[in-house]
């Protein structure tokens, strides 16, 4: 124990990033993987000669090979190169989504928060309305009735994700109101809207970090989800879930075909849940301890 | 007259009963006049101040008069008339320095930020006079501590740029909540020299919130002594600390450490202050007075002139 106390001492001016890394060898497995998927659909046009949306019928479903790494799909598109391209979807919308999520939530919630009253009873109520559904059958209620395609499925996913950040900001705003520098602020004659933005929100955000990096492997998930039941990305783009959803009805025949994007999801998801521990135990180190 | 308070009185709603924190209060403050309000915790000083500026909690209740700032009266006023007289016409101080400025954001861009609100500069001038209002405040290296943040200033530095930021619109008043309790002594003697000095170079009167009657005695011109959320005594300070009439400020005085020797013990008012929830029907000190009288227990004495030719020195006792 006291080993310990005077090592945290003595490495305190070391990097505190390689110093989390190593004291935190998931997370630094989760941002290794990450980086290589980010890389790999960044090149995508480098590393593969094939283009993820091109027909070759002839190819049809042929197995993992040199030519086609995770072998090719029912009109014989290399499922290798639509992975790669897939991820660029996947991460970003999920990305996308989440980020568009937490930024509107965590304003919401410190509205709420901050002016309480009438204003906080109609918000919370509603935060409470969309929470009391499960989250994937609101998400494709949503994404089914303003119709099935990518833009709408990630607006349902952002609507089932905006609660969580809109009740943490506003717990974060409710303690940070009665701080003594927030109502000194309002004695300096600072206004609401500026106190909010200036003064409680960047003393809210980090706990809306860890949730903003926890929720990407979930949002990517879903974004899959949806896509897989047909209520995201359409074909033929190249996204993970639509892959796995027509795949998965030529699993016993093509065991490929299915079984690559969603090895390729796994592992993002994977990569981003372990990064968003890490991040908490960072921002947060009180959990989990 | 810029601040006239008239038979003031604020309720806080609490699951036992209604917490009658101020009960009929009624003073004045001249421009330009420093004015010290004392009282031992509890007594409502507090409560005042935040009334004034509009910032009660909201199971605060204000069940009577009124707070005339300038002839206006606030308590009428809406919320974005509140809003715009808080900074700009009425400035605060409080008693904790260490957390009253934003925890993450440059004493420099603090200043900026409040000036820009009060004189309407460009960010660049705003900074520019954020930084000669630290030196106004006596900070020697203003261009160093502006871009500092709050943690790396020691309490002392931390109250000037409190004070320079409720000095920033300049404000008429200024109300300084226990400004120095939390400060070591030399520090607290400098912070009070700079608002006497602030407030003779600008004429601004200050509203000086204290349990410490030595520091009335250097600051203030007149004195209110506060008890239980009522005035019990008010007048110039010379009268008041030298004459007291109401047994509580003569209690006061008489628990003052005595400086000369600092091993005598500290005379402590025997007794605790009433329950704000049940305000006895008669004198509010008269569960603590050694002087009371079978009338203080039924009937609530007035605040009145001392003397009959002296309209300056108030006592609400009825020994006198
Ligand atoms: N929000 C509130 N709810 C209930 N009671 C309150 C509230 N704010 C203040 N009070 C009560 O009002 C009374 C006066 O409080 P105030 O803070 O004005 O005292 P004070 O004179 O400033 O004391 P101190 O010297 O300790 O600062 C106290 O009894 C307090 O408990
Ligand atoms: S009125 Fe009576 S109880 Fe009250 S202070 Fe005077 S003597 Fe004491
Ligand atoms: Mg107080």
């Amino acid at each position: 124990m006291s080993a310990e106390v005077h090592t945290s001492t003595v490495t305190r001016t070391v990097n505190p990033f390689w110093y989390t890394c190593r004291k935190n060898p998931l997370m630094l497995a989760g941002i290794v993987v990450l980086v290589i998927i980010l890389l790999l659909s960044l090149f995508a046009p480098l590393i593969s000669s094939y283009e993820p949306t091109k027909i070759n019928i002839k190819d049809r479903f042929a197995p993992p090979s040199a030519e086609h790494w995770f072998g090719t799909d029912e009109v014989g598109r290399d499922i290798f190169t639509r992975i790669l391209y897939g991820a660029r979807l996947s991460l970003g919308v999920g990305v996308a989504v989440v980020l568009g999520a937490g930024l509107i939530g965590t304003v919401i919630g410190s509205i709420s928060g901050y002016f309480g009253g009438r204003i906080d009873q109609i918000i919370m109520r509603l935060m409470d309305m969309i929470l009391a559904f499960p989250s994937l059958v609101l998400a494709m209620a949503v994404a089914a009735t303003l119709g099935p395609n990518l833009q709408n499925a990630m607006l349902a996913i952002a609507i089932i994700k905006i609660p969580v950040y809109v009740r943490l900001a506003r717990a974060e705003t409710l303690s940070l109101r009665e701080k003594l520098y927030v109502k000194a602020a309002v004695t300096f004659g600072i206004k609401p809207w500026r106190i909010i933005t200036r003064h409680i929100i960047p003393n809210a955000i980090s706990p809306v970090i860890i949730q903003v990096t926890l929720d990407i492997g979930d949002a990517i998930l879903l974004v899959a989800t949806l896509g897989f039941l047909g209520l995201g990305a359409q074909p033929p783009t190249p996204e993970w879930g639509a892959m796995i959803s027509v795949g998965w009805k030529h699993l016993l025949d093509y065991w490929w075909y299915p079984t690559f994007p969603g090895f390729a999801l796994f592992l993002a998801s994977c990569a981003f849940n372990l990064i968003g521990d890490g991040v908490r135990d960072i921002l947060d180190p009180k959990a989990n301890r | 007259m810029l601040l006239d308070i008239k038979e003031l009185s604020v309720e806080f709603a609490s699951m036992q009963g209604n917490v009658k924190a101020l009960q009929n209060i009624s003073f004045s403050i001249e421009k330009g006049e420093i004015v010290g309000i004392v009282g031992e915790s509890g007594s409502g000083k507090s409560v005042t101040a935040l009334t004034i500026l509009g910032l009660l909690e909201k199971n605060a209740s204000i069940t009577s008069g009124s707070i005339l700032y300038k002839g206006r009266d606030v308590l009428v006023m809406d919320k974005r008339e509140q809003q715009a007289l808080r900074g700009k016409e009425i400035g605060m101080v409080f008693q904790e320095p260490m957390t009253a400025l934003h925890p993450t954001m440059k004493i420099g861009d603090q200043l900026a930020e409040v000036i820009k609100r009060h004189r309407k500069l460009p960010h660049k001038e705003a900074y520019q006079a954020g930084i000669k209002s630290l030196a106004e405040v006596h900070i020697h290296d203003p261009e160093l501590v502006a871009r500092k943040y709050p943690f790396e200033l020691s309490g002392g530095m931390r109250q000037r740029v409190v004070i320079a930021l409720a000095m920033a619109a300049p404000p008429d008043l200024l109300i300084a909540d226990e400004p120095t309790t939390a400060l070591d002594v030399t520090i607290q003697y400098e912070i009070l020299k700079l608002m006497e000095e602030l407030s003779a170079n600008r004429g601004t009167s200050i509203m000086f919130i204290t349990h410490d009657l030595g520091v009335v005695a250097q600051m203030c011109k007149r004195v209110i002594v506060m008890y239980a959320g009522e005035i019990v005594e008010q007048g110039e300070t010379h009268q008041v600390l030298q004459h007291p009439v109401h047994p509580y400020t003569r209690a006061l005085i008489g628990a003052l450490p005595d400086l000369a020797d600092p091993d005598e013990p500290l005379l402590a008012i025997p007794g605790e202050s009433p329950d704000l929830r049940r305000r006895p029907a008669g004198c509010v000190f008269a569960s603590r007075c050694a002087q009371a009288l079978p009338l203080c227990q039924e009937e609530r004495p007035g605040l009145e002139p001392v003397q009959q030719q002296n309209e300056s020195h108030y006592a609400a006792c009825w020994v006198r």
